[in-house]
């Protein structure tokens, strides 16, 4: 049994890692929000490691109420994404260029 | 054992959320971001944090998931569409992506800025449902009802939001 904090913080960096890559390489909106959702995860992640290894609660709660308000923000963000899609019939973000020039 | 199924459930997560990120069609990407979400469960389980496990199982690995692909029903979306980056942003993705993995295995070095306990050798915290609900009541009080007041104005503006108007301004369902 050599699994210590180190070995979750790495899993938990690397998650936020895939997240944040996959959020500059993509083009579909949904996409892009499924890897905020990994990134959010990441967090989570890290947050009940250092919880469990520093002996409190605070950790855990915190982690609940972040996934509380991430349903929040999945819901409003893909009303969002309909209206838009309603809009412009396109979920792209390299056709949503109305604000540019 | 418990090592095994450590690097088992980080290489399910790891590798679901690598191939949402690559995936081409957001359908499978929905359904690998499951992969995902049960592999994390798995690693909340092994760090004795039940009650959120079955928190993420419900809510993302459910709730969140069922949503998406709704969505992805109702928009229709062509699949035909190839996913072509340029160049500038995959050089940008990489190079941002190898930094920061080379940022994390740097600062999470095994006994360099933190406790080097094994997980045996930690004191278990206890986080049954009964724990979660004291702490609730009592000390996140003011959180607990603000998480509530949240979630209702995220239902109102969802409402608002999707409501279909008319080109004539008036509100039709």
């Amino acid at each position: 049994m050599t699994i210590g904090l180190n070995e979750f913080l790495i899993v938990s960096g690397l998650l936020f890692t895939i997240g944040f890559v996959g959020l500059l390489i993509r083009r579909n909106t949904l996409i892009l929000f499924m890897c905020l959702e990994i990134m959010l995860n990441g967090v989570n992640l890290a947050l009940i490691s250092f919880s469990r290894f520093n002996g409190t609660m605070d950790g855990n709660l915190l982690v609940f109420f972040i996934i509380t308000v991430a349903a929040a923000e999945v819901a409003v963000g893909l009303a969002i994404i309909v209206a838009l899609f309603r809009k412009r019939e396109t979920v792209f973000v390299d056709e949503l260029n109305s604000l540019k020039n | 054992m418990v090592d095994f199924l450590f690097y088992m459930f980080a290489l399910t997560t790891l590798l679901g959320a690598g191939s949402v990120v690559l995936s081409r069609n957001p359908v499978n990407a929905a359904m690998l971001l499951i992969v995902s979400f049960v592999g994390t469960a798995s690693l909340f389980i092994v760090l004795g944090a039940y009650f959120l496990a079955a928190v993420q199982l419900a809510v993302y690995a459910g709730a969140v998931i069922v949503l998406f692909l709704f969505i992805i029903m109702l928009l229709n979306v062509d699949a035909s569409r190839k996913w072509k980056p340029s160049y500038f942003t995959m050089a940008g993705g990489l190079i941002a992506g190898i930094l920061m993995v080379f940022a994390v295995l740097h600062l999470f070095k095994r006994g360099e800025n933190f406790t080097t306990d094994t997980l045996s050798e930690s004191a278990p915290i206890g986080t049954t449902t009964q724990s979660f609900g004291v702490e609730l009541f009592t000390a996140y009080m003011l959180p607990f009802q603000l998480a509530g007041i949240l979630l209702l104005i995220a239902m109102l503006g969802v409402i608002f939001i999707s409501k279909r108007t008319s080109d004539k301004g008036k509100e039709a369902v």
